[in-house]
């Protein structure tokens, strides 16, 4: 109910008349889950950003994946995040190596959730992508059938950088890709993500100027 | 609402919503006769003149409120829309959020019916303010660029667009035939039909290009023969909508036609330095705000001084 209102109330009126967007390739969105949105990451508007490109019958099954040091770091922030957010928590340096870490996206994706990940781990420079951390692999070779969406923002990076707290409205755009399919190997599928990315950095940055 | 309104106002509507049925049924039937032709782009742009009438009849037809509110909101959208284009200085942001914040302010003055403060607050206190802000932050490197792009911006989209608003807060008892909205649906809908005449008259007649490295498909023939169909029709609906008499209303319309076409090529000036064909995708068919907008942002200003100085 909370999440709704808050769709409804701040993400919708937030990203679509504040700022206003631009997307090219939606016809690319899952319809329903579990499906895996991976896109680039340069301000905590790109979460937002990504909800409000679903609509209002899917979006209960939206859940943004966050580093659990940051955003359960107190307890407002932890109720907020979890409960009107419904980011699913995850241990960006976990004490010992392994496939557990990543357990609550397999079981999330089991119910048929839209998970949303930045493999670039953090917010980086606006508008450039960073290196992509391969947990994303790790993670479609657990759930092989997942279709994993390639989506790239422009623009984010302006209204709200890292380390701003005053929003400053601009039209954004973003570019939604094919979806990639796990085809049996890690580095094979990383390689594939990243010229996907590529490619839709590209067409930002010439539609864009 | 209605009770209220001039008989004018009503038959003015009624033609844009007869003359928008008459271009909407032509776009279907063109559809329908040559099937092999693609005439999406001009049914979308049929389609979104719809939206834009709509949005200007609740612009106009309400109250004070009401019309200062979408105004003011289709300012915010033309401002973000420039922004949106130009390179920013990432230094700026909270200079930006000062800029924006000048909307509000701008069509409160409009609100209040606060005529000395509306028209020096942008180009004098805004103007002073800024650059102090700039300052602040100390990055000098591009600073005139900064500043110069920001006030040009905010002079285009914020101040001249706000004299549509405040057409709409001049005391109606000097407009007897218009009322409080006739001056503005005036402006308008001339500004719009000077821009569709001058590209039906360069279409058919024009030869010689007027402003070739900035607009290529602009000739003098579509020039001449726009600005003399908009003094015709300014002439017309003098009478209906506006206090000017039949001199005054050549005037308005000459000055209607060449400011609308200047507007239309700075902009265009401003889209082929930065390299985009659209300043925008927001009006499908169109392009961007500004795309429409263009011819506007100089005649409301021009336009609203000549019937201010004659008439208030």
């Amino acid at each position: 109910m909370l999440r709704y209102l808050f769709y409804v109330l701040l993400v919708k009126p937030l990203v679509l008349v504040l700022l206003g967007i631009n997307a090219r390739g939606r016809e690319h969105l899952p319809k329903s889950g579990p499906a895996i949105i991976v896109a680039n990451h340069n301000s905590h508007l790109d979460t937002l950003a990504l909800m409000a490109l679903f609509p209002w019958r899917v979006i209960g099954d939206v859940h943004p994946v966050a580093a659990s040091d940051y955003f359960l770091k107190n307890k407002f922030l932890k109720w907020f995040s979890l409960h009107v957010i419904g980011i699913i928590p995850i241990d960006r340096h976990p004490a010992e190596k392994g496939a557990s870490v990543l357990a609550p996206l397999v079981h999330a994706l089991r119910d048929n959730a839209i998970i949303i990940l930045f493999p670039e781990g953090t917010r980086g420079e606006p508008e450039n992508m960073g290196k992509l951390k391969n947990g994303i692999a790790h993670l479609v070779s657990s759930c092989p059938n997942t279709p994993v969406i390639p989506v790239f923002f422009h623009g984010l990076g302006k209204c709200l950088p890292k380390g701003e707290f005053l929003l400053v409205p601009f039209f954004i755009d973003a570019f939604i890709g094919e979806p990639l399919y796990w085809e049996g190997n890690r580095l094979g599928f990383m390689e594939k993500l990243v010229n996907k990315m590529n490619v839709l950095q590209h067409k930002a940055r010439q539609s864009t100027g | 609402m209605s009770a209220a309104l001039p008989h004018s106002v009503q038959i003015a509507f009624i033609a844009i919503g007869v003359l928008l049925v008459v271009a909407s049924l032509i776009s279907m039937t063109l559809q329908r006769l040559k099937p092999e032709r693609d005439y999406t782009e001009l049914r979308q742009r049929i389609k979104t003149w719809w939206l834009i009438v709509a949005v200007f009849a609740v612009a106009v037809l309400f109250n004070r409120t009401v019309s200062v509110v979408v105004l003011g909101f289709v300012s915010f959208l033309a401002f973000k829309e420039y922004l949106s284009l130009i390179p920013t200085r990432r230094a700026d942001h909270r200079v930006l959020f000062w800029a924006y914040l000048a909307i509000p302010v701008q069509f409160y003055w409009v609100w209040m019916g606060w005529y000395g403060l509306f028209i020096i607050f942008i180009p004098v206190y805004v103007f002073l303010f800024l650059p102090m802000r700039m300052i602040l932050i100390g990055q000098t490197q591009g600073f005139l660029h900064a500043i110069g792009t920001l006030h040009w911006g905010l002079m285009i989209t914020v101040f001249s667009l706000s004299h549509t608003a405040f057409m709409l807060v001049l005391p109606p008892e000097h407009n007897p035939a218009g009322g409080a909205m006739g001056l503005l649906i005036y402006l308008v809908f001339l500004t719009e039909f000077n821009d569709v005449a001058q590209y039906i008259w360069g279409k058919s007649f024009g030869r010689r290009k007027i402003v070739p490295k900035v607009s290529p498909n602009k000739t003098i023939a579509g020039f001449l023969g726009g600005v003399i169909t908009t003094m015709v029709l300014a002439v017309v609906l003098a009478p209906w909508l506006t206090p000017l008499t039949q001199l005054e209303s050549i005037g308005a319309g000459i000055l209607i036609g060449i400011a609308g076409f200047v507007g239309d090529v700075t902009i265009s000036a401003l889209k082929r330095d930065l390299g985009v064909k659209d300043s925008g995708s927001l009006l499908p068919g169109h392009g961007g705000l500004l795309d429409r907008l263009d011819s506007l942002t100089y005649t409301a200003p021009l336009f609203f001084h000549y019937a201010y100085f004659l008439h208030y």
